[in-house]
């Protein structure tokens, strides 16, 4: 990697002034962005550690609602939510490997918004407020394509607030090599509907099925999926998997999720 | 009972104390004073010209000491190889040159165009980035089959295609073979792809270089398989430097799986540049480095055709396989498709008419090797699938047409010019039958079909010839070298011994099995030998690990030294005991009068020969300390039989492994613990290869799976708990401990099973699907269950 200065703030007010300087880059658990560092890819002139900062860690359940620091770990996730918002624990207790867990962190992977993660699912499936450290914004309005969200240069995400919904489950399919989500589709029943978010198969990253969201609204059974599908165009296509394939799995882990709400 | 110590006896790894505990020497843990580092900038395209290399600002860099080009190695050898095969025409193959660093072209991503020496690594890297490289890009090939079309861009200018050989064999077989094939019963045709893998040792390639100005040495420290071939290759073909001059040490090593055979351009480099900066050099590759610059494995593309007779007799077999070379010829690379795959094509079947026919094609990828089994692989690949093919297509049984074909009179001379000396193949495949519960099968299916999943069972059989080999036969076949090992067995006066050998061990567990051997032919405790290997400075000239060589060939030479020295002890307690040497016996480590209650101990009779005041000093030397050299009088051929069971799931493609047993033939077993080991660990990879693991170029030579956020390698979750047994032995006829190599089966063995296990559950499912490329990705198997 490059040379690069490197600050350990406490308080978020103190990171968002070191990020206003010149070429500075936030770092959270650096699951993604020390690899990419490593590889000589980015070349920040200092690096605002997030690790740093207690107002951002933690846990909190409350009148229905999870709120969860955006520096949050998610093996810290995976235990501390578990009672709260099983789905969601469990969805933290399955993203990478024991060492992603205990360095990865809830805001930076939503901050980076990987096509493949699977925060951005349960996020958009909970219609979860993104806080930061100069607004809230709503999931739907967050999520604006493959690695690309509403944060602006500087901004921090301070915390995610989930509604906790009646029924959840988040069903992954795994790209062999990364264990990303070739596709991952999380399902989330509220009073007023159900939600269903995808990650991992389209070319626009994280997306509602509304077709879906509108069978199960009605009818929260597999059986309401029969004969829906999401069309292959728009999907990714790798090696791991075609257009077709994964616009496959979409209806298939949606059954499977509904199955294990 | 399972004996405690000795041959057969299940001792403990004790190399693996040193390994777990974090005590290993690694060569990347050499680091010697004042040591500079090298950064090698490699191509980011597949194929281009270079028109210029301006070092210049790079030179002015902080730390950088010397910039080399292929210009500074215009005066200096290629990387050799080292066999010529000969083809079907009886021409020599086209063998280009291998610079070290890139002349005029490159030919792949990866090869390396400059080489930056500096303080530090980082340094380096800073400075390479500073090159300016002009290279027009040229058209890449990459498909084989387009390779060989006319007008094709060529990777090498000089030569006249980019078809390094096109081979028969056995030649004069081609036409019976074609008629035999027009005029059987029935015949199966397969066309099938072996995957391309990248063998991903867990330790990366390192390479250390030093030059001592005061005595004129070189030495090079690498990861190597083979350091006595290292330092041959590159002494005599590269550098010029004599062998006396040279000495190459591979400390310990983690994993090689063939990839560590062969001589890099890394070692020549760091070598050659210690000597012009009198500094030692060291290059450590990133992983990233490591997936376009070692050797990968497989890579062939084969049509196979199987004649068989109205009562299922198999007749013929006719194949024509496209091999890939990559850019250059690596060390081994022409012999893999040919001699290690051609011979083998009989299986353990008694084809009368065979004939293999193999295009070898280069191509703008990184060049391909020996892995893991080499060639064999991909033999038994080709003829258990297009087996279990036929048995699908006639409705017969798979183990029963297999059995029914089964060679069962040994020696069995192939028509592919081989001749098996033992086995029993009904053997293992009743073992099998045993253990992998055949009967229950049946029930099985049923349950997994009442959770909504196609259960599939598959068989296959395999055959390998190991124990490479007969030095005199493998010059025939285009050898540049002898496959003998060495060992020199040295005892010392208080009666320890220190057993020096050719062979390498980087994984195998030699420092624990070749004292077992020791300890059983003297009769003293295996903790009184110890295993030396891997130095060229120590141990005497051989040809390293790989084959499933080491116990068969050097395990051999071991036994004749420690014979060498057991013959002399004798000569010296007969003296020291006034009998007859004739009289002598040794036992339980101790040597007695036949006859009589005279004996004296191992430890006296060691001690005499070091300190000979009582000793027939006109009759023999004083010292104990023997060498042999042994020259196998054929290879060794391992045989067994495996299957797997898998599920499939019919909405998602995912394959899984529900049970996968193996009964091997591997002769006599040294340590049956660590010949468990070495199957598990092949099975592992065998699966890995069957399921996961491929590598794939898009068609500018772009790598696509480039690490292992792409390149899937089989991990623990992927693998059933193996079921297996090594009980069903035929020693082997040749050598003195009877054993054949265990090293390849797993990996040779395990892929069939696993394809031939998925057809069957999608053919149960009502799916008919004949065949399935590997890896058996999810999405492959959905698409072909979509038809």
């Amino acid at each position: 990697m490059y040379e690069f200065e490197f600050v350990k703030p406490t308080t978020v007010a103190d990171a968002v002034a070191a990020l206003g300087e010149e070429e500075a880059q936030a770092l959270g658990g650096g699951q993604t962005l020390i690899p990419t560092l490593k590889q000589r890819l980015a070349m920040p002139a200092t690096l605002v550690s997030l690790t740093g900062i207690a107002e951002m860690k933690g846990v909190k359940a409350e009148g229905g609602t999870v709120t969860i620091g955006g520096g949050t770990t998610h093996g810290t996730v995976a235990k501390e939510a578990a009672s709260a918002y099983p789905a969601l624990a469990a969805l933290a207790s399955n993203i990478g490997d024991p060492a992603v867990r205990n360095r990865g962190t809830i805001g930076g992977s939503l901050a980076n918004n990987d096509p493949s993660a699977c925060y951005p699912a349960a996020a958009l499936a909970s219609g979860a407020t993104i806080v930061t450290s100069s607004r809230e914004i709503a999931a739907d309005d967050y999520f604006q394509g493959m690695f690309t969200t509403a944060l602006e240069d500087g901004e921090i995400v301070t915390a995610v607030r989930f509604p906790v919904p009646e029924k959840a489950a988040y069903i992954k399919f795994e790209q062999p090599a990364s264990r990303f989500a070739l596709v991952g589709v999380f399902v989330a029943k509220y009073a007023d509907g159900v939600r269903v978010a995808v990650t991992g198969a389209s070319e626009e990253g994280v997306f509602r099925w509304s077709e879906a969201e509108a069978a199960l609204s009605a009818n929260f059974s597999a059986a309401a999926l029969e004969g829906l599908s999401v069309p292959a165009d728009g999907m990714i296509g790798d090696l791991h998997g075609s257009k077709e394939y994964r616009a496959h799995l979409v209806g298939v882990l949606t059954k499977r999720a509904v199955a294990a709400a | 009972m399972p004996k405690d110590s000795g041959i057969g006896a299940s001792s403990k790894r004790r190399e693996d104390v040193r390994f777990l505990t974090g005590a290993g020497n690694y060569t990347d843990d050499i680091n010697i004073r004042g040591q500079a580092y090298v950064y090698f900038l490699r191509s980011d395209i597949a194929h281009g010209k270079i028109n210029k290399i301006d070092t210049s600002d790079a030179e002015a860099m902080p730390g950088v000491v010397r910039i080399f080009t292929g210009k500074d190695f215009e005066g200096v050898g290629g990387l050799p190889c080292g066999w010529q095969v000969t083809d079907r025409h009886g021409q020599p193959m086209q063998e280009p040159p291998h610079p070290v660093l890139a002349q005029g072209k490159v030919r792949h991503v990866g090869d390396p165009i400059a080489a930056v020496v500096a303080d530090s690594a980082a340094q380096a890297r800073d400075a390479a980035e500073a090159i300016v490289v002009d290279i027009e890009e040229l058209p890449a090939v990459i498909d084989m089959k387009s390779a060989l079309k006319d007008g094709a861009p060529k990777v090498h200018d000089d030569l006249t295609s980019n078809l390094c050989y096109d081979w028969g064999f056995v030649e004069d077989n081609r036409e019976a073979v074609d008629k035999a094939i027009k005029d059987a019963a029935h015949v199966t045709t397969l066309e099938l792809k072996n995957n391309r893998l990248v063998a991903n040792p867990m330790e990366p390639r390192v390479a250390v270089g030093d030059f001592e100005r005061g005595t004129g040495n070189s030495t090079l420290y690498t990861t190597s398989q083979n350091p006595h071939v290292i330092r041959l290759l590159m002494g005599a073909f590269v550098l010029g430097i004599p062998e006396h001059k040279l000495r190459v040490v591979a400390p310990d090593v983690g994993g090689g799986f063939g990839t560590k055979i062969f001589h890099y351009a890394e070692e020549a480099f760091c070598t050659f540049a210690a000597k012009a900066i009198n500094r030692p050099v060291k290059w450590t590759a990133s992983r990233s480095e490591a997936f376009i610059s070692d050797a990968h494995g497989r890579d062939h593309v084969t049509k196979i055709e199987l004649a068989l007779d109205k009562d299922n007799n198999f007749t013929a077999i006719r194949t024509e396989t496209y091999a890939n070379m990559g850019a250059y010829l690596s060390t081994f690379a022409p012999s893999v498709p040919t001699w290690l795959h051609g011979t083998l094509m009989a299986g353990n079947y008694k084809t009368p008419l065979i004939y293999v026919n193999v295009k070898a094609v280069f191509t703008n990828t990184v060049p391909v090797d020996a892995y893991r089994g080499a060639g064999r692989p991909e033999a038994t690949y080709q003829l258990e699938r297009v087996i279990d093919m036929a048995a699908r297509e006639l409705g017969v049984d798979p183990i029963a047409l297999r059995r029914q074909n089964f060679i069962t009179e040994f020696p069995y001379a192939t028509p592919v010019a081989v001749e098996y000396d033992t086995g029993d193949y009904h053997a293992t495949m009743d073992k099998l039958e045993q253990i992998a519960d055949i009967a229950g099968f049946a029930a099985r299916r049923k349950a997994s079909e009442a959770k909504g999943r196609l259960r599939g069972l598959g068989i296959n059989c395999y055959i390998e010839a190991c124990g490479i080999a007969p030095s005199n036969l493998v010059g025939q076949l285009g050898a540049r070298a002898g496959l003998y090992e060495s060992a020199t067995v040295r005892v010392n006066a208080t009666g320890g011994l220190v057993v020096m050998t050719g062979s390498h061990s980087h994984g195998q567990g030699h420092e624990t099995a070749f004292p077992q051997v020791i300890a059983e032919m003297i009769g003293i405790d295996e903790s009184m030998v110890e295993i030396v290997h891997g130095d060229t400075a120590n141990t005497p000239m051989g040809m390293g690990t790989y084959g499933s060589r080491s116990i068969a060939v050097g395990g051999s030479a071991m036994v004749r030294a420690t014979e060498k020295i057991i013959n002399k002890c004798k000569k010296i307690a007969a003296h020291l005991m006034e009998a007859s040497e004739a009289d002598i016996e040794l036992k339980n480590g101790a040597f007695s009068v036949a006859g009589t209650d005279k004996s004296v101990a191992w430890g006296d009779v060691c001690l005499a020969a070091y300190v000979p005041h009582n000793y027939p000093l006109e009759d023999i030397e004083p010292g104990l300390e023997e060498t042999a050299f042994y020259d196998p009088a054929n290879f060794t051929y391992p045989s067994g039989a495996y299957a797997c069971e898998v599920e499939v799931d019919p909405d998602t493609g995912r394959v899984t492994i529900e049970r996968m047993m193996a009964a091997d033939d591997f002769g006599n077993l040294i340590n049956p613990m660590i010949v468990s080991g070495q199957v598990h660990g092949g099975l592992a990879q065998g699966i890995g290869q069957a399921l996961l693991e491929n590598c794939v170029y898009d068609e500018n030579g772009q790598l696509l799976s480039a690490s292992y956020m792409d390149y899937a390698m089989p991990r623990a979750g992927d693998v059933p708990s193996f079921e297996i047994d090594h009980s069903a032995c035929t020693p082997c006829t040749h050598n003195p401990l009877g054993v054949k190599g265990c090293g390849e089966a797993g990996a040779i063995g395990s892929p069939p099973a696993v394809v031939n296990a998925v057809i069957d559950a999608l053919n149960s499912g009502g799916k008919k699907v004949a065949h399935i490329d590997m890896p058996m990705s999810p999405a492959r198997v959905w698409a072909a269950m979509q038809g």
